[in-house]
């Protein structure tokens, strides 16, 4: 990264079109299809000097630990924790949201009681938080962080409203497209999940170097949301749908008589 | 096989949402037992990682690695979150670094049978977390990491700093680079 002057949108998109054109064509080759951004993804800048170097060492451990995980219960989460529009006295300023949809294993099977966690900037971009220098304003009535737990489908559901883009300083004139930040368990630690959901249609997402580092486009597709009128609350919010599908063993990934696979 | 949701990074901005009170006690207040670990996180030019979150998840002390709720406890009738404090064990803690990309966590020993605390590290610039281990003990003879290289194992190990305290810090690149884990139930491609 050259001292002086930023980085420009079209030396980072360059940079983009060509991960995403060697993907295509190891994925032409045979190769399976990313599922998962490379971690080395220099068009994100601050990936350069925080990935490693080896991949991650493959170890078999029928007996690990991290094939259970944490758990959460009633003494953690209310009913209240997944509405972000009534943590404070009055209304937060936006379009308000309903945010839905199931979350499952590999193999498909809901993952239940599990603890989700939602955070995000405000209507106008600006996160509740003291680093976020944004000068755009605050809002006294939105902090932005909910939670809930998964239902017997699996489900999640979140009140909230929609949030802003907002430029960050990766190149000249960064700007990230509105999104959601989300962090999922599931019955085993090796599941955890830290995400960030998109909203259908942003003309920023090809600029976007962290949505981008997802280099297979079927992948990337994954982290956007469907507009759904059938859950768009009458005068009240406007409803999406995103399901997620966690990878990793699950806690009952071996199961007696299964193959491999 | 559903394929699964992409990765992305935490970002810079968790701060208000991720970490609760208490989120490194783990141990019971005042059990005779506790232990502490802690250390440094860095990046690959030796400079310490200051906004970077990790979660600890281990069995607890009588072997069990079922886990049990508390870590956040909501506060019923004030709101706002309390963290464990009680007398259950949870297994799970979840702290941030500081400005000095320090991390510390109290907790109880492991057992023997899985002497570590797993470790899982999130950080803005890291697209996808990563997962470690900090052995509080040597790894008994059926762990597969008993058998790794021992400059690989070594990594993995936390150093005992006088009376029931433990450094282990987190190289995310380059020569002191950790070992980050790939953990699987059966050996073969997932």
């Amino acid at each position: 990264m050259a001292a002086g002057s930023p980085l420009t949108q079209r030396q980072v998109s360059a940079e983009i079109a060509e991960a995403h054109r060697a993907t295509a064509a190891a994925v032409a080759a045979g190769a399976p299809a990313p599922h998962h951004p490379p971690r080395d993804f220099a068009p994100y800048r601050s990936t350069v000097l925080r990935h490693p170097h080896r991949p991650p060492l493959p170890l078999a451990d029928p007996d690990a630990a991290e094939l259970h995980g944490p758990v959460f219960g009633r003494t953690d989460v209310t009913e209240l924790d997944g509405d972000l529009t009534r943590q404070h006295p009055g209304e937060p300023l936006g379009e308000r949201i309903t945010v839905t949809g199931r979350v499952r294993d590999r193999r498909g099977r809901p993952v239940r009681g599990q603890l989700v966690e939602l955070w995000q900037a405000n209507a106008a971009g600006r996160y509740a938080h003291p680093c976020d220098r944004h000068p755009a304003p605050l809002d006294p009535n939105f902090t932005g962080a909910g939670r809930c737990l998964t239902d017997d489908d699996g489900a999640y559901r979140f009140t909230t409203v929609r949030p802003g883009a907002y430029p960050w300083r990766n190149h000249e004139n960064a700007w990230r497209p509105a999104h959601l930040h989300f962090s999922f368990f599931g019955s085993a630690f090796t599941q955890r999940l830290v995400t960030q959901m998109y909203f259908p249609g942003d003309p920023l997402f090809p600029h976007d170097p962290i949505l981008q580092s997802v280099t297979d486009p079927a992948a990337r597709a994954r982290l956007v949301a469907a507009y759904d009128p059938a859950l768009s609350v009458p005068e009240w919010s406007l409803g999406y749908r995103w399901d997620v599908v966690l990878d990793g063993p699950a806690a009952t990934w071996a199961e007696p008589g299964e193959a491999a696979r | 096989m559903e394929p699964p949701t992409p990765s992305q990074t935490v970002g810079p901005f968790y701060g208000h949402a991720l970490p609760f009170p208490g989120g490194g006690e783990v141990a019971p207040a005042g059990h005779p037992d506790t232990v502490t670990v802690h250390g440094r996180v860095y990046d690959g030019a030796g400079e310490p990682v200051p906004d970077a979150l990790l979660e600890c998840w281990q069995a607890d002390p009588g072997g069990s690695p079922a886990g049990r709720p508390g870590s956040l406890r909501r506060d019923p009738a004030a709101g706002g979150l309390t963290g464990p404090g009680g007398a259950d064990f949870t297994g799970f803690a979840r702290v941030a670094t500081d400005a000095d990309g320090h991390w510390s966590v109290r907790t109880l020993p492991p057992p023997a049978a899985r002497p570590y605390l797993a470790v899982c590290v999130f950080a803005r610039g890291l697209t996808r977390h990563l997962y470690t281990r900090a052995y509080l003990g040597a790894p008994p003879a059926g762990d597969p990491v008993a058998r790794l290289p021992r400059e690989l194992r070594a990594t993995l190990l936390a150093h005992a700093e006088g009376d029931r305290t433990y450094r282990f810090d987190v190289h995310l690149q380059g020569g002191k680079e950790t070992v980050f884990l790939d953990i699987r139930a059966l050996p073969g491609p997932r």
